[in-house]
């Protein structure tokens, strides 16, 4: 039944349309009441108002109307940590400890050592919590509950880790690099928050020790003086305030990586594995999924019949390139190709826009879905899992026709 | 948690918001015997903001599981006669049953 008098629901895009009366009105279903109410805008010193997700440990996510622009600026990009403990990190007295059990010696490097010893090298990257739109999943899974804005877009500039690495001297049985930062927790028995990554992707040339995001220091909430860079996996690697670097011979034990962090085995179609931390049963997440944003339209929002409508997004996956971007107007059954802006590199947000003329006044909801050079593309139903990553479902917005 | 006094999200316009430089003194627990355990419990580690968020979709034992975790995993000082009291406020108040 599709009367104008009955409520209409819009699959999987957690979005209501409820007709009659002359104007739809729009609800979106998505975020669990709690976290509507919780979610104020407040700004943390240094940054712009953003949304409130929790004061303690900071968590802020980035309103979807500033996603926009394809770098996100660093006063609008999020803020996400796990321990309340996050000391103010003195440039001059900072350092950073290179070694471990897998790399033949070990050094120690200032922020100025840093930037002088190693030739600097610059990606732009998406940095996305690997529970970005958990708040979005249904049923609702515990955690912070985010919406569509923990991610941010920059360029960043930094050591190569793999120089680094060298510079100390990588041992051939190194199974793992481990990174830990300058927070701590609050109680003895907090497990501090370490984290790894493979070798092989630590050698990746993309993967760097950044000083600078988008031209600047990077800002103490988003991991001053320096932090890691993991293009196309997701931010949970990508330590802040980073302190030590640690090569390993034998994987990493730590709560953050062991139990916290991972992803039903055979659920999604990652092709990065983190063989070494594999269980039976749960694999870390590691590359993004292929996703993509509407950004400049709101739900609710009216335009004339006749009018052009210009929508306007990003989209983004784990570093095989956007090919694709297309959106529809008739709930899936069809999709028009959208026109897909400058590149900024394959680990980059990737702008797009959509002209139409909608004719029929009423509700229409638009949608968009990305693919990448792998073929691989987005999910029409979420793809439910307890800790609620890689939420790709494609993003829906329901405008007004009047 | 009772509507707070600042302004919600509900669209993300952002022009004509008004801009709230709130902090954690103001968060608020809803009313019950419980609370103030609940308070001393949780917010040694991270504001109350957290349990808010986290509702209303979890049932008892979704909460009592969540107790558990930040006990066992986390190393919460929550002493085993507080469980059961925390686990009822947080289903009553912040739950379905």
């Amino acid at each position: 039944m599709t009367s104008r008098r009955h409520v209409l629901k819009v699959a999987a895009g957690g979005l209501v349309l409820a007709g009659g009366g002359g104007f739809a009105r729009f609800a979106r279903a998505g975020l669990p009441a709690g976290a509507v109410d919780a979610g104020v805008l407040d700004a943390l010193p240094g940054k712009q108002p953003l949304i409130k997700r929790s004061f303690r440990p900071p968590n802020y996510e980035t309103p979807v109307a500033y996603l926009g622009d394809v770098l996100t600026p660093n006063d609008r990009f999020f803020v996400r940590w796990h321990l309340a403990n996050i000391p103010t990190v003195d440039a001059a007295a900072w350092r950073l400890g290179v070694g471990g059990d897998g790399a033949s010696g070990s050094l120690t490097l200032s922020l100025e050592q840093l930037k002088r010893d190693f030739e600097a090298a610059e990606v732009v990257a998406v940095c996305q919590c690997a529970g970005n739109r958990r708040g979005l999943s249904d049923p609702h899974v515990p955690g912070v509950e985010w919406g569509y804005g923990a991610m941010g877009n920059a360029r960043w500039k930094g050591a190569r880790l793999k120089d680094i690495l060298a510079r100390v001297g990588l041992r051939k049985e190194a199974v793992e690099i481990a990174f830990d930062g300058a927070d701590t927790p609050l109680l003895e028995g907090t497990p501090d928050f370490v984290k790894s990554i493979p070798t092989w992707k630590a050698l990746d040339e993309n993967a760097l020790v950044a000083y600078e995001m988008n031209g600047a220091p990077l800002p103490h909430w988003n991991g001053f003086p320096a932090r890691i860079i993991v293009p196309g996996w997701t931010a949970t690697y990508w330590m802040k305030q980073v302190v030590s670097i640690t090569a390993l011979t034998t994987p990493l034990k730590s709560f953050w990586v062991n139990t916290a962090y991972r992803i039903p085995k055979g659920k999604f179609a990652s092709v990065d594995r983190f063989v070494s931390q594999e269980s039976e049963t749960t694999t870390p997440v590691t590359e993004m999924v292929v996703n993509s944003l509407i950004t400049n339209l709101t739900d609710g929002q009216r335009f004339r019949a006749g009018q052009a409508v210009v929508a306007k997004g990003i989209a983004w996956d784990g570093g095989y390139g956007i090919r694709r971007v297309e959106c529809s107007l008739d709930d899936g059954r069809t999709w028009q190709a959208a026109d897909l802006g400058a590149d900024l590199g394959r680990y980059s947000f990737r702008p797009w826009q959509f002209a139409f003329t909608p004719r029929v006044r009423g509700p229409l909801a638009l949608q968009a879905r990305a693919s990448n050079a792998l073929g691989a593309s987005q999910t029409g139903e979420l793809i439910f899992n307890a800790p609620g990553y890689h939420n790709n479902v494609f993003h829906k917005i329901g405008i007004d026709i009047t | 948690m009772k509507p707070l006094p600042w302004v919600s999200l509900v669209l993300l316009g952002l022009g004509p918001l008004a801009i709230a430089r709130a902090d954690e003194s103001q968060l608020q627990l809803r009313d019950g015997p419980e609370a103030a355990t609940v308070r001393a419990s949780c917010s040694a580690c991270h504001s109350v903001d957290y349990i808010g968020m986290n509702s209303p979709f979890m049932n008892r034992a979704a909460w009592e599981a969540e107790v558990r975790k930040m006990i066992k995993v986390m190393g919460a000082p929550v002493r085993e006669e507080d469980v059961a009291p925390i686990v009822n406020y947080l289903t009553q108040h912040y739950g379905i049953e």
